[in-house]
């Protein structure tokens, strides 16, 4: 995309040849190379642990009563409930606070739309940086799962594709939420009450059926349960019956409303 | 250090105008911020919108750097309208905002290199204006120093530096000085006039006549969103404030009961709560006059107007509350 | 005169760590649906992980007999939610007023002191973890979790575990000076919570990691109130308690000195 040149001073500027939509990515994973080492221990080390007690301790109690679960054992079943979870809990915390810094407290987005960048750009920047970082921390959980020898098949590959999907379904609605938001307050509820209850009922730690009939139904509705059972299918080369198909069209589906409530507020904030 | 020059309105009839708007408005909602103003801006000049808070000038400031829409109205930056062409005009576009947008975390030099990636600039150039920006906003040996704690004129000149980065056609401070300490205020004054000689053009909202009288080769004075005055800063002295002004203080409301004995003094008066303004050709002589009818004033001043004192005269209020 | 908490806290109405207390107390009825959601994380884990798991893991044996998942977990789980409860206000809220608003500079210029300070904080810590036991326990009861009238004592003991972890968060919190420190802080809750004993019995853990998770608060307040809610009393208890108080005691020294050698004038 060209970029037509309005003076002398202008058309004598050297060229990088990026795209503002790559631009603005580029700001987010520049500052991340910057400051990573605050984070560390939620995006990498959280999923490790979390993997090891659930697969190890958990499966070990598992393991000794019903042998099983699902036709596999405990650690197969829970590493990638937990690889979904664990992306669920990185794509929120990545779009409740940076969002207001980037609005409100250090004002990132607006320094971006003071520059050849638009408001889409900077949503792009955001968006497509969540996704980058989903991306990294479920390649290397795959490599973790393979390692220990849960990965059933080829189409494990397409595993990290997966994850990522089932974490910009939420990641668009709560950076939307965030950006409407004043303060930070409401986040502490937003994990409390909307964040966690997803991640402990959707069916990452075991089958939805062991829920009560009203509450499979709740659980149905969440974008979690479909990315879930997304990535646990695929991880367990469980054939690619229609629920699969429908779990990708639903989270396309909350993938794509986040995109436009997300585009809707930033323009009303950034442009007035 | 105070200049003294003379700027006078140049003759920009040979180029066409960088910036020109035509009954330019801007509504929130019931609110007109912006209320059909015309002005025209030329290559090369340092132009000032003076005006007390909440005039407009901000407002005409976003719409200006294609960061607002226009209600109504014509207006026109480096020939486009920012409505259609919105990034091209960002793109030689400087913008200083009123409040810092800096990136606390990153280093002086990481945020102007990654202001100048959103223009484009290709890294080994950037790496290169950097070293001459920070040169130019006195940052060199801050380089690598976390933004935070720097001090307020600090990160100002960093701002500035950072609207550089991209050689822009045209410089756009909101309310560059607001908030820093007289030092800060004037070191800021010195590096603007110095890209002011270099042929930037520099358009400058403000709130103090001194920094209007010190930038500007031209102004217009806003109010209310409307445009009240417009000419150079010597021009609009001249034509709507005398040469000098007496200012009297007669002790806590002293001065009330007086003013009408001493109205004839003057061309004009202008009552404060605090003391009496008297405008006048020669103010040592309204002084004698003073005292001559037996007034012993608590504090005389004798200075020379300012364009606090047209603001006064065209609205009868202060440009700071 | 006072709230009620604080008349609770401080019986005889004196010292002056009570004032801080009722600081806090009116700040966060503010915020009261923070307040009141608070015991909602071990809760949830209660209802999905207990229940929803618990059909899949049977039963557990412990001293003896053999009891439901959900039994076994839930008592971990109200150790949790003490230890939540204390240290939240006692690590960010502490670095928040220390660091960011300076207000302790501005308390002690009164004629309180860093121990009322100290005490003042770790007090409030100590209402909102037994806030959120208290909660719970009634939950565990509610659920039919609990298989003895000693589960009573769970709140002292949750008490003395909110105390205890409040006054060690707080000492930790004089020392951090960035916002990165606060990792460290998760690094060392996220092991306790996942390791030590609430969700799987740390029997068959080999020899080394067991000394590391005993050697835990959480394990501590763990052992207390499972054997607590059980029913089974044990010498050991003893041990655990006095852990926890010399645990406090230790915190609360520190804290005080640190306190004294950060806001001297």
């Amino acid at each position: 995309m060209a970029l037509e040149t309005l003076t002398e001073r202008g058309a004598a500027q050297p060229r990088h040849g990026w795209p503002p939509w790559l631009r603005s990515i580029w700001q987010h994973a520049y500052f991340y190379s910057r400051t990573w080492r605050s984070s560390i221990v939620s995006s990498f080390v959280q999923p490790v642990m979390y993997l090891a007690a659930m697969g190890l301790g958990i499966g070990a109690l598992v393991t000794k009563s019903t042998g099983t679960v699902s036709g596999v054992s405990y650690l197969a079943f829970v590493a990638p409930g937990l690889l979904a979870g664990s992306l669920l809990q990185l794509s929120a915390t990545e779009s409740t606070y940076p969002v207001l810094a980037g609005l409100k407290w250090i004002k990132t987005y607006w320094a971006k739309v003071a520059t050849p960048l638009s408001v889409g750009d900077v949503v792009i920047g955001h968006l497509g940086w969540v996704a980058i970082r989903c991306a990294a921390v479920a390649t290397i959980y795959l490599g973790v799962m393979a390692a220990f020898g849960v990965v059933a098949g080829p189409l494990g590959l397409l595993v990290v594709p997966a994850a990522v999907l089932s974490a910009m379904a939420t990641a668009g609605p709560i950076t939307a939420f965030s950006a409407s938001q004043d303060d930070d307050t409401p986040f502490a509820l937003l994990f409390r009450l909307g964040v966690l209850p997803m991640f402990l009922f959707s069916g990452v730690f075991y089958p939805i059926d062991r829920l009560p009939r009203w509450a499979q139904l709740l659980a149905d509705c969440s974008p979690l349960t479909h990315g879930v059972h997304l990535v646990r299918s695929l991880t367990l080369d469980r054939s690619l019956a229609i629920g699969c198909l429908f779990d990708v069209a639903y989270l396309g589906l909350w993938v794509t409303a986040g995109i436009w409530m997300t585009m809707r507020i930033f323009t009303k904030k950034l442009v007035q | 250090m105070r200049r003294t020059a003379e700027k006078g309105t140049r003759s920009r009839t040979s180029e066409a105008p960088v910036i020109e708007a035509r009954g330019l408005t801007k509504d929130f909602g019931e609110f007109r911020a912006v209320d059909g103003i015309d002005f025209s801006i030329g290559s090369g000049e340092s132009f000032g919108f003076l005006g007390p808070n909440g005039a407009g000038k901000t407002s005409t400031m976003k719409m200006i750097s294609c960061m607002s829409p226009a209600t109504e109205g014509v207006l026109r930056v480096l020939g486009r309208d920012p409505a259609r062409d919105g990034r091209a005009i960002r793109a030689r576009l400087g913008l200083v905002p009123q409040e810092d947008s800096l990136e606390l975390e990153l280093s002086v030099l990481d945020n102007l290199y990654t202001y100048g990636r959103y223009f484009d600039l290709p890294k080994n150039v950037i790496l290169e204006r950097a070293e001459r920006l920070l040169e130019f906003a006195q940052l060199s040996d801050r380089r690598h120093d976390k933004v935070e704690p720097l001090s307020g004129g600090m990160k100002r000149r960093l701002t500035i530096a950072r609207a550089l980065i991209s050689e822009p056609d045209v410089l756009i401070l909101d309310e560059p000085t607001t908030g820093l300490d007289p030092q800060a205020r004037h070191l800021l004054w010195e590096r603007l006039y110095r890209l002011k000689s270099e042929g930037v053009t520099l358009v400058i909202t403000t709130h103090y006549m001194d920094e209007a009288e010190q930038l500007c080769d031209r102004l217009v004075v806003m109010d209310h969103g409307r445009i009240v005055a417009r000419g150079s800063p010597r021009e609009l002295i001249d034509a709507h404030a005398t040469r000098e002004v007496l200012e009297l203080r007669f002790g806590i409301d002293g001065h009330l009961p007086l003013v009408d004995s001493l109205a004839d003094l003057s061309e004009r008066v202008e009552v404060l709560p605090d003391r009496i303004l008297l405008y006048v050709e020669d103010g040592d002589e309204a002084l004698l006059a003073v005292h001559g009818r037996g007034l012993t004033p608590e504090s005389a001043l004798v200075r020379r107007s300012t364009l606090e004192d047209v603001f006064l005269a065209l609205t009868g209020r202060t440009l700071v509350d | 005169m006072g709230s009620l908490p604080t008349r609770l806290l401080f019986p005889g109405g004196g010292g002056r760590g009570r004032l801080l207390v009722e600081a806090n107390f009116r700040r966060y009825m503010r915020h009261w649906l923070l307040l009141v959601t608070g015991f909602a994380e071990p809760l949830l884990f209660l209802l999905s992980i207990g229940i929803g798991l618990g059909g899949l893991i049977g039963g557990i044996k412990v001293g003896g007999e053999t009891i439901a998942y959900a039994a076994f977990v839930a008592p971990g789980l109200l150790a949790t939610s003490a230890m939540n409860g204390a240290m939240i206000d006692s690590v960010f809220n502490v670095y928040f007023k220390l660091n960011i608003t300076h207000s302790y500079n501005a308390i002690l210029a009164t004629p309180l002191s860093t121990v009322d300070v100290a005490l003042g904080e770790i007090g409030w810590a100590v209402v909102r973890g037994t806030l959120y036991s208290s909660m719970f326990i009634a939950v565990m009861v509610a659920l039919g979790d609990v298989r003895s009238w000693m589960v009573i004592a769970c709140l002292p003991a949750c008490m003395l575990l909110s105390g205890s972890l409040a006054a060690i968060g707080m000492a930790a919190t004089t020392f951090m000076r960035t916002w990165q420190d606060f990792d460290l802080v998760t690094l060392v809750q996220m092991p306790m919570f996942l390791f030590a004993g609430v969700f799987f019995p740390v029997s068959a853990y080999p020899p080394w990691l067991h000394l590391i998770v005993v050697a835990t608060p959480l394990y501590q307040g763990v052992a207390l109130c499972r054997g607590l809610s059980l029913g089974h009393l044990e010498v050991s208890m003893l041990a655990n308690i006095a852990y926890l108080v010399v645990l406090g005691a230790i915190g609360l020294r520190i804290t005080t000195r640190r306190l004294a050698r950060l806001l001297a004038p």
